[in-house]
């Protein structure tokens, strides 16, 4: 099994974005997927910084893949988004069927990301035979909806034609609107929304009226409230065939949680997880911010 | 110009027909549309006698088959393809990449239109499912401004449809799982938002509270209007202000870009709401065509009457109406 770090989906600056990948090159992940999936506004790396950024991160040995946005609007955001895909050098993970689409016509193969709806062997089929390498299921699926579909595509003869990766670490990212929530918490909307989200490194938090912590605000994204953590699950992914594992970066610690997840395959720990903070409904097949110890 | 309009049964099927709908759209009784809901929806009974009503009046039927196939439950998406298309309807509204291609292979006639839970926002996306699955119409998410509805409108390959009126998603559609994150079921996977059956009214001194799945979604005070707790037009807290922090109670309402979008070239207007009552439905179709026959007559002197709004407020969640992402400023 290998360990992935996803995209990062906050609004960090340039130098912390910087001294995050560069220590991630030293950490003990096999795959780093880089770039914006969430708002084209946000402009710390532009795409070209994120395709050198990525160019010099492949010098480290490690798989490196450009993650592309997942609301796509405006022809400026499909500008960058071609930009992305024909860098020749590194493949994409696709966050929105356009992605698919350009990946198609340059020929080359893609990693189907969680933003894209993909829950069942008949769209598995079409998408492998237009050039998917991997599938990164959505969040929202469970241990028991990927055993049913591996099974599926093991009878079907087409298991070892893609790999499986499955979001295990951090906040789960929800849903995307052409709102920015977090401009709106400030009274603004969109159009004037004086990058805020570079205020909140880790989201803005987003409560009941009686204090539970139910969402996180990150721009047009919203995020769980609570932090998905699968630690306790590897095993199992494991024995089900899942070929990769992610860790979505919420700070330098994510790097060093890598290394933990990777422990739990030769020397399993139970890690008491804490209520109300973490979660891993989704995989144990009830409500999302659930939490199964 | 289409006017398209919701049937969750044959009674609210007819009126709309009888009060001026072009076409009109409906599901399966099952988890394969995005409004399995209790009483609601057609068998393959009453599909058949849906159909005949339709196109005996000369009008459209279109079925919704847009949630996504689950591993092991394949035959529930094909058997609802294959019954509709078996049933005569004139267009398929899918959002599964699988069952677009069943749907394709199989029923090559049968149009195909991209359903708004395939969240195709943008004119590579939508040359996407038309080159590979050849479909006939694009209905465009909840989240593109006006200016780039029309952008889209000119440039896309297949003609575009719009939500026109009724429930606000505020989300691009298909790619929000709030409601799973709270309940367990989402608009994808079990075609319900914010399912009824998590849904608990407490009275409380503090007022009463609105729960879905435990969590509080609202609080009211005597005085003001309880609506359904749908997760994101509830008051949240986000940094000590207590607020609306996604959206307002409020439904979606563009009838004052008729004009626009008509001219921009988008070919269909459809009217959110299989899940609401045939009365609901026979008021908004009346008044939409009213609407759009008034455009039609006169492209040039077209104006907002009054009353319309009066009927479409009334109609709408907490009788306000939005224009939601179609203005800027709403964003």
């Amino acid at each position: 099994m290998k360990f992935s770090l996803g995209p990062l989906l906050y609004f960090w600056p340039k130098d912390t974005v910087e001294s995050f990948y560069s220590q991630a090159m030293d950490s003990d992940a096999d795959i780093i997927y880089l770039g914006e999936t969430v708002c084209s506004k946000r402009r710390e790396l532009k795409p070209k910084d994120w395709i050198e950024l990525a160019k010099r991160l492949t010098t480290s040995g490690k798989q490196v893949i450009l993650s592309t946005m997942a609301l796509l609007e405006a022809p400026a955001e499909l500008m960058a988004m071609r930009q992305l895909v024909g860098n020749g050098k590194v493949i994409v993970e696709a966050n929105d069927m356009a992605a698919v689409q350009l990946a198609q016509q340059h020929g080359i193969n893609f990693v189907i990301g969680p933003a894209i709806n993909c829950y069942n062997l008949a769209t598995l089929k079409v998408l492998i035979s237009q050039g998917m390498t991997r599938w990164v299921m959505p969040v929202e699926l469970s241990g028991d909806w990927l055993r049913t579909l591996l099974q599926e595509a093991t009878e079907a003869g087409i298991r070892d034609q893609f790999e499986v990766e499955v979001f295990a670490y951090g906040h789960l990212p929800l849903a995307y609107s052409a709102r920015c929530f977090t401009a709106r918490s400030e009274n603004r909307p969109k159009d004037d929304c004086r990058y805020c989200c570079i205020k909140h490194p880790n989201g803005l938090k987003m409560n009941s009226r009686e204090g539970e912590q139910v969402f996180l605000l990150n721009g047009i994204q919203t995020m769980s409230g609570y932090r998905y953590n699968l630690i306790n699950d590897v095993q199992e992914l494991e024995r089900l065939g899942v070929d990769v594992l992610r860790l979505s970066p919420e700070s330098l610690d994510t790097l060093a949680l890598i290394e933990k997840f990777r422990q739990q395959l030769s020397s399993p720990h139970h890690y008491p997880l804490e209520k109300n903070v973490e979660c891993n409904g989704y995989w144990h097949n009830i409500a999302g911010m659930s939490l199964a110890q | 110009m289409e006017l398209l309009c919701p049937a969750g049964n044959l009674p609210a099927l007819k009126l709309a027909i009888d009060n001026g709908a072009d076409a009109v759209y409906i599901g399966m009784k099952d988890d394969t549309n995005a409004r399995h809901f209790a009483g609601l929806n057609f068998n393959e009974a009453k599909l058949k006698k849906a159909v005949d009503y339709v196109h005996q009046h000369g009008k459209q039927i279109h079925v919704a088959i847009n949630t996504f196939a689950h591993p092991g439950g394949w035959d529930r998406w094909q058997g609802a393809v294959d019954m509709a298309a078996n049933a005569g309807v004139d267009a398929l509204i899918i959002s599964d990449i699988g069952v677009l291609q069943y749907a394709y292979e199989n029923y090559p006639q049968i149009e195909r239109h991209l359903s708004v839970q395939a969240s195709s926002t943008n004119l590579e996306s939508i040359n996407y499912y038309h080159q590979n699955f050849a479909i006939a119409r694009v209905v465009l998410p909840r989240v593109l401004s006006v200016q780039q509805v029309k952008q889209l409108a000119r440039n896309s390959p297949v003609p575009v449809e719009v939500f026109a009126f009724g429930s606000l998603c505020i989300m691009a559609e298909g790619r929000c799982y709030l409601s799973s994150y709270m309940t367990g079921e989402s608009p994808n996977t079990a075609g319900a938002c914010s399912p009824a059956k998590y849904v608990r009214w407490n009275k409380t001194e503090l007022g009463t509270e609105a729960r879905l799945n435990d969590v509080l979604i609202d609080r009211y005070t005597d005085d003001e209007n309880a609506g359904y707790p749908t997760l994101c037009k509830g008051r949240f807290e986000v940094e000590g202000n207590t607020y609306h922090a996604l959206e307002e109670p409020t439904s979606l309402n563009t009838l004052e870009l008729l004009p626009e979008l008509v001219e921009a070239g988008v070919v269909s207007f459809k009217i959110e709401g299989r899940q609401r009552s045939p009365a609901y439905v026979e008021q908004i179709a009346q008044t939409w065509r009213s609407a759009m026959d008034a455009y039609k007559q006169a492209p040039d002197k077209f104006e907002i009457n009054e009353k319309w709004m009066t009927t479409l407020a009334g109609l709408s969640e907490g009788s306000q109406t939005t224009l939601g992402a179609y203005h800027r400023k709403w964003q």
